[in-house]
């Protein structure tokens, strides 16, 4: 008579397997990995958008405060709903955010945007062919990235930034950011 | 009304499964004849409420009815009429009605047509089949309903994905699925035998047809949607072991492991256990696939647009079922006695060997297909499986299989002679090895799958061949020759077709994936681009108009030496409504290889064009390979041995298939 | 229900069908650069797609992405170093051949391990058919009453 518990194994198997799917159920197969975390923020330099000055955003700017940098775009959707919430913080002025403009195919239509809008942003870049959002890994719009005063990316939001986003996760890393001893006299 | 009437026949249609599921199964087991003789009539009205249900739908789509959500999400009037049809099934909710639909319908022909089974055996497939049914009923009615209205009703609908408006995609579905539900009848064939402790030579006879039509239509859905990918897609790609393409594929290898498996057990009385596992593990892996493709778990350009309840109701029914029959088979497989015995070296053993190869390339693909999954779920890094993973090690494990396919039908049962059979694959194996010189030679920069692929090509049909006229003694006594082939039953015919289909599939692959050619650029009316030796020149491009598009109509006229061969058209189609451009490939198919044109955008000021020019070696013969699979395939089923429990002419032979 | 709006917007860019990918704007002057950058981009995945590659895709992120692999290239990175960068933007996701590392060892070790199961199993399966067959023992030698009895029956049905 053959070992009777041979037979068991397919079942065996098909329980391992049940048990990763229905786990893979609670995952997004799409969101990945913030690559940046703990690293300095990657170089770039962008130009200024329309109607906005001669300056424009570059990597050496984010160097003093903790700040926000927001990747948005007059096409994204999504953006359009968060754009409100970050209104209401450049009002109550709690964090520098600096914006950066993706994949815009007309150069007029990002000023637009923010002009009917309004314009949350201390900074804007013009990043016409992703290449500050490829260097911070971005897959969509809007996500926003947390940055110390060293310059090092402490977290990564992929999606609208709310309310809840805010009190929840950002505020509290911000303050604690801010609590850190400046360093005295270089690194 | 229409709209309620499909929901009610629905409703219905499971209170009927839910009988044909209980009764007639318990009716086997205490031996009751009344309740086990419900198993045929409620088999027959459930396939006539769902016909219904399903035709109600049909008929919303053609009559725009946009009242109803799923007509307004998925149809326009705009749309040709065979887009609205098989806009029926182009959608989540309606595939699973298209999916209960064969259901039925399987159900329906094993009770119409099955009278020579024995009654309790009857009796159990039919109502597994009807358990399966109820699973599916359940999961419409609470989570996928497609007659849900919409309130107020738009004056016109979205469309049906402008990928999804063309004839080779409207017929993928329900190609693939009669090929998955008929998966589902050996699976419950499966089912009752271990019920029933039991399989014999009859059972193997009985399951074989069902799982042999399954087969052709699998065959034939996945050829579809490959082709349909081809001249498509716009680049002459048409396997890209997408998670979904993935989920037709591998019930597709357990399914002709299982076919191969069926044969040891009618014939010899042996592998039993191995069958009824295959055929359990085939109909799991169709239910898998269904899974992967609804719940939102894997990225693919394939799925339907996902909602987690949905993955979890269909994850419940994959516990159910899949769990439910290994732990019957755990239970009850130790009991089925194989008495065949064999050596290694046989027929059997050749079957054997395509059992365990089949399954092997079958787990690997498996494993490819979850693993971005597993290392996720265990919280490492998320990685990506594509493409070269799956072809570094799909093709190791299946080239001894196909070497060893101009052997198995040499080798005689029970005990076989290697030594003979080379001795007769001789001119077989040089020819092989002189094509896969003269390949290497003649195209040095092609990967080298592709040369070693068209020498075993050669060799499996050069093999197949000669086992063919062996068989009819063709060469050692060609008078009777003629008479001997006539004679040959069509099963024989039928596998003879079926491995030399393979064999040009095979080297119609080995073209394809090696030795295309391309040209990108961007071209004006009148230039002329040399590729791969033929002379590709633009005309010219204008504007084209369709039913519910605009588009770019670009003509090429391709020379060789001078000489006119063909005229191309390619197409750039925008679809307004639906907001997505599709390109229609202009495509000349000849023998050596396709001629394929792709226009673009207008480039620049001065009327350019970009442009896309391919030859595509020897890709026809793996659409031919494939209908010659099917084709003999469907010569099998026509054989009147394979048929259900076809008696034999006495009547002691009517006695035994009527099942002592 | 606002992360769908995103993956949505996302899609909306992304899922154009791979119509014409490389444009010829983006094709190098260089040929020999030129079949270096369609290689890696046959192997990175674009993150923005269902399950192709930048070579294949038509979102625009594919494109730049496109871009960023022939301008590297063009610097003078090696293909190494244009995949290590990419990687290092988005992680090992985007490489449609999964690395050799740990992780993934139970990956491209795993169809070796099935075939090696397939072979044991063949292996037990001949060895239980052999034993099978030896076990059948020789019937044991009739002893003399059981002969005679055996005899009285034959005769008994005799002719």
């Amino acid at each position: 008579m053959r070992n009777r518990w041979l037979y068991t194994i397919p079942l065996a198997i098909f329980c391992v397997l049940g048990i990763y799917l229905g786990i893979g159920l609670t995952l997004d197969p799409k969101k990945l990995p913030n690559m940046l975390d703990g690293q300095p923020v990657p170089a770039f330099d962008l130009p200024p958008i329309k109607d906005r000055g001669t300056k424009g955003f570059a990597s050496t700017d984010l160097e003093g405060d903790v700040t926000l940098v927001n990747i948005f775009g007059s096409w994204c959707v999504a953006c359009r709903t968060e754009h409100p919430y970050l209104m209401k913080l450049k009002q109550q002025g709690a964090v520098p955010i600096h914006g950066i403009d993706w994949r815009e195919e007309d150069p007029d239509a990002g000023p637009r945007w923010l002009k009917r809008f309004g314009d949350p942003y201390t900074l804007v870049g013009d990043d016409p062919r992703s290449k500050a959002a490829i260097a911070f890994g971005v897959t969509g719009a809007p996500e926003t990235f947390l940055v110390d005063r060293k310059g090092i990316v402490r977290y990564k939001h992929i999606g609208p930034v709310n309310d809840a986003v805010w009190k929840e996760v950002l505020q509290p890393l911000i303050d604690k950011l801010r609590r850190e001893k400046s360093p005295e006299g270089g690194s | 009304m229409t709209a309620e009437l499909g929901h009610f026949t629905l409703i219905l249609a499971l209170c009927v499964a839910l009988v044909q599921a209980v009764f007639p199964l318990v009716g086997a087991a205490r031996d009751n004849e009344v309740w086990m003789g419900l198993a045929r009539p409620t088999a027959m009205f459930q396939f006539l409420l769902v016909s219904i249900s399903f035709g109600c739908l049909t008929h919303l789509y053609v009559t725009s009815d946009f009242s109803v959500l799923n007509v307004a999400s998925n149809s326009n009037t705009a749309m040709p009429m065979l887009y609205k049809v098989s806009g029926v099934w182009g959608n989540h909710e309606g595939s699973l009605l298209l999916w209960v639909l064969i259901l039925a319908i399987f159900g329906a022909a094993v009770a119409a047509f099955g009278r020579n089974l024995p009654p309790a055996l009857r009796a159990r497939v039919l109502s597994v089949q009807a358990m399966i049914a109820v699973g599916f009923y359940l999961f419409m009615l609470f989570t996928s309903n497609p007659f849900e209205r919409l309130f107020p009703a738009p004056i016109n609908g979205r469309e049906l994905n402008p990928l999804l408006q063309d004839p080779g995609l409207a017929f993928h579905p329900p190609m693939l699925y009669l090929g998955y539900v008929g998966f589902s009848m050996a699976f419950s064939f499966a089912i009752a035998a271990l019920i029933e402790g039991r399989v014999d030579a009859a059972w193997a006879r009985w399951v074989r047809p069902w799982t042999m039509a399954a087969w052709c239509f699998l065959t034939a859905g996945i050829t579809l949607g490959s082709w349909w990918a081809y001249y498509e897609l716009g680049w002459g790609g048409w396997w890209y072991w997408d998670p979904v393409e993935n989920a037709s594929f591998m019930p597709w290898l357990a399914g002709t492991a299982l076919l191969h498996s069926a044969t040891v057990v009618e014939k010899r009385d042996s592998l039993k256990g191995w069958t009824v596992l295959l055929a359990i593990i085939t109909f799991s892996l169709s239910l898998l696939g269904t899974f992967l493709v609804r719940s939102g778990v894997l990225t693919s350009v394939h799925a339907f647009a996902t909602d987690p309840t949905r993955g979890v109701f269909i994850l419940m029914l994959l516990i159910v079922v899949i769990g439910g029959s290994l732990a019957l088979y755990a239970f009850r497989a130790p009991k089925l006695v194989s008495s065949g015995l064999f050596q290694p070296v046989s027929r059997e053993g050749a079957l054997l060997f395509n059992n365990l190869v089949m399954t092997t390339a079958a787990a690997a693909v498996l494993l490819g297909t979850l693993y971005p999954l597993f290392l996720d779920a265990i919280g490492g890094a998320k990685v990506s499986v594509g493409p070269p993973f799956f072809n570094a090690v799909f093709i190791p494990i299946m080239i001894p299989m196909i070497a060893a396919m101009a052997f198995g039908p040499l080798l005689n049962w029970k005990r076989g002679d290697l030594v003979a059979a080379f001795g007769q694959l001789r001119l077989a194996a040089i020819l092989g090895l002189v094509a896969l010189a003269a390949t290497y030679m003649w195209q040095t920069d092609g990967p080298i799958f592709a040369t070693l692929g068209m020498g075993l090509a050669v060799w499996l049909g050069l093999g197949t061949l000669t086992e063919l006229a062996g068989r009819a003694r063709l060469f050692t006594a060609p008078a009777g020759a003629w008479g001997r082939f006539r004679r040959m039953p069509r099963a024989s015919w039928g596998m003879v077709l079926g491995h030399f289909g393979l064999a040009l599939a095979i080297a119609g692959m080995a073209g394809a994936g090696g030795w295309t050619k391309e040209s990108i650029q961007t071209m004006h009316p009148g230039e002329t681009v040399d590729l791969a030796g033929y002379e590709f020149t633009f005309d010219g491009a204008s504007e084209g108009q369709g039913p519910n598009y605009t588009a770019i109509v670009g003509k090429f006229t391709v020379r060789k030496s001078g000489d006119v061969i063909a005229e191309l058209v390619a197409e750039k189609r925008n679809y307004p409504i639906g907001g997505m451009p599709t390109t229609e490939a202009g495509i000349e198919t000849r023998l050596a290889g396709d001629l394929y044109a792709v226009i673009g955008d207008p480039e620049g000021e001065d009327g350019g064009f970009v442009t896309r020019l391919y030859f595509n070696p020897l890709v026809v013969w793996m659409w031919i390979g494939a209908m010659v699979m099917v084709f003999g395939g469907v010569l099998s089923l026509t054989d009147r041995r394979y048929r259900v429990g076809a008696p034999k002419r006495s009547r002691a032979g009517a006695a035994v298939a009527a099942g002592a | 229900m606002l992360k769908r709006l995103l993956l949505a917007t996302a899609l909306l860019f992304a899922a154009l069908p791979p119509a014409l990918a490389v444009n010829p704007a983006e094709v190098l002057d260089d040929p020999a650069l030129e079949a270096r950058a369609r290689d890696i981009s046959k192997g990175l995945r674009c993150v923005v797609c269902q399950n192709q590659s930048i070579d294949d895709s038509d979102a625009t992120l594919a494109r730049d992405l496109r871009l960023l692999v022939r301008e590297r290239l063009t610097a003078g990175d090696s293909n190494k170093e244009v995949v290590d960068y990419v990687v290092s933007r988005y992680g090992d996701f985007v490489l449609l051949k999964p690395p050799f590392k740990v992780a993934t060892l139970a990956l491209w070790f795993g169809p070796l391990a099935f075939v090696a199961l397939a072979l044991i199993a063949a292996f037990a399966f001949f060895r239980r058919q052999r034993r099978a067959r030896t076990e059948t023992a020789p019937a044991p030698a009739l002893s003399d009453e059981q002969r005679k009895r055996l005899d009285d029956l034959l005769k008994g049905d005799g002719s």
